[in-house]
């Protein structure tokens, strides 16, 4: 009797301790700080600018990253607000570029990772990587929707060619979170580029409306 | 090493692994069949099974495990990968694990080092000096990690998530998993936060996913025919910061080893099959 209280007395002690080490574990502001701080301490060995850029997320980065790339509802509102402020559409002219050197872009990879030394060649958009476009290529990603046909589907008007380019400049503007890199917003392409690939997705001419 | 003094069956085995790939992707461009590329990958991986060039890694990495090296004079056959020194066999499926000498969470290649570095007597920075081969350059932490990863296969992954450090590790590693940063607002849920997806004609596994996680985590290190070398986790980690635009990830830092304990949580329950062979 005294031996299976015994038991009983040590089964519960353990039963706490097991309850004590869960509850030693990290709430969730504490997770952030810890991965944070270890994230610091990360890139010390490497190009220090490169490793400037990654240190401090800004707003969006924050939040994205707090909930995961699912805000709730009145995040994902401020995230898109302000980010639809803070697109720049040129001063004047049209946005609609040339399909060439669209498809140019959207092929080439290159640009701001820790090898890109050539600072004079301009970076690439990638499109190919996450997108298919036009059907020739086939070594295309998944990772976004597919855009072939854009531009057949939606036609060429100005309020589709503000969308598109501002969509490209900033695609948090209009979906909080999205995986697509804010490619205006982040200076990874010129004003000049987003144009040629507006003219990629639009223009009738484009083998992505063929 | 100089890449005219590569053994001639290393040579041999690399022309035959390059003619093999050249001949796969002229294949999957001719055909926008996705089947049928899959069923070339499973083709050639078949062809490759037997002979697999991370057999060479492997072969060099027991060879640097029992020579003595280091101001020393040491092997490293007394360094303890967790299961007590000298323990090699099985020591892979229960890492990464938190280690009392270090009072650290580690992974392989970290343990390797501290032992370089223990036993050997080699400083730190020499020990990490060359982390990852190179055309013309192997390297030796590479080897010992291809080496007593396949001491490992057929075992079933359990690295422990118990002590309060592992437990830790794995809730940064989640952290970071979901921390989007830079130019391109990347972060490692980007690519592997989803099921079914694709980068190019690449597969992307969603880490998350235990059956996805357990596939792809158990087969590193592995020799990767695209870099015609053999490649660890680390690098495997190091190679997606960098495709992240994020900069240079330190070899064996905290922050490596946390993203690894949380894969492995997901991929715990696979079995081991290092080295592997990939892309």
């Amino acid at each position: 009797m005294i031996a299976g209280q015994a038991r009983i007395l040590i089964a519960m002690t353990a039963g706490l301790f097991v309850a004590a080490a869960h509850a030693d574990g990290l709430s969730e502001n504490e997770a952030r700080q810890r991965a944070e701080q270890t994230f610091r301490t990360a890139f010390t060995r490497g190009n220090q600018q490169i490793a400037a850029r990654v240190m401090q997320q800004d707003e969006t980065q924050a939040l994205c990253s707090k909930y995961r790339n699912a805000p709730p509802r009145e995040v994902a509102e401020k995230i898109e607000k302000s980010q639809l402020a803070a697109i720049s559409y040129p001063a004047s002219g049209t946005l609609l570029g040339d399909w060439r050197q669209g498809e140019r872009i959207a092929q080439d990879g290159y640009g701001l990772r820790f090898t890109d030394a050539d600072a004079k060649k301009p970076n690439g958009g990638n499109c190919y990587a996450c997108h298919q476009l036009a059907p020739q290529e086939i070594s295309y990603g998944t990772l976004g929707p597919s855009l072939y046909r854009y531009g057949k589907l939606r036609g060429a008007s100005e309020a589709v060619q503000r969308y598109t380019y501002g969509k490209i400049y900033d695609s948090e503007a209009f979906t909080a979170c999205s995986g697509m890199p804010r490619l205006g917003h982040n200076n990874v392409l010129t004003p000049e580029q987003i144009r040629h690939l507006v003219a990629l997705l639009l223009d009738p001419e484009s083998p992505v409306n063929k | 090493m100089k890449r005219s003094s590569l053994p001639r069956a290393e040579r041999a085995l690399r022309l035959a692994a390059a003619a093999l790939f050249c001949a796969l992707c002229a294949c999957a461009r001719a055909q926008d069949s996705d089947a049928q590329t899959q069923k070339e990958i499973e083709r050639y991986r078949q062809l490759l099974a037997e002979g697999n060039p991370a057999e060479l890694a492997q072969a060099r990495g027991e060879e640097l495990w029992k020579t003595k090296r280091g101001p020393k004079s040491a092997s490293l056959e007394r360094c303890d990968l967790g299961l007590g020194p000298g323990v090699v066999k099985g020591a892979y499926a229960a890492l990464p694990r938190y280690f009392r000498d270090t009072d650290r969470v580690q992974d392989l290649e970290s343990r390797l080092v501290t032992c370089i570095v223990a036993l050997q007597g080699f400083t730190p920075e020499e020990a990490m000096k060359n982390p990852f081969s190179a055309p013309g350059r192997n390297s030796d932490l590479e080897a010992l990690a291809t080496y007593v990863a396949g001491e490992s296969k057929g075992m079933k992954l359990a690295a422990p998530m118990q002590h309060q450090k592992e437990i830790e590790a794995f809730r940064i590693g989640e952290q970071l998993f979901y921390r989007r940063a830079g130019p391109h607002d990347f972060s490692c849920s980007t690519c592997h936060g989803d099921t079914g997806k694709r980068i190019r004609l690449q597969d992307l596994p969603k880490l998350t996913e235990p059956k996805e996680a357990q596939r792809v985590f158990t087969t590193w290190p592995a020799y990767r025919v695209s870099q015609g070398s053999v490649r660890t986790m680390q690098h495997r980690l190091y190679d997606c910061y960098w495709q992240m635009r994020h900069p240079q990830l330190d070899y064996a830092s905290d922050a490596s080893i946390a993203l690894e304990v949380f894969m492995a949580k997901y991929a715990n329950g696979g079995t081991i099959d290092a080295p592997g062979l990939k892309r």
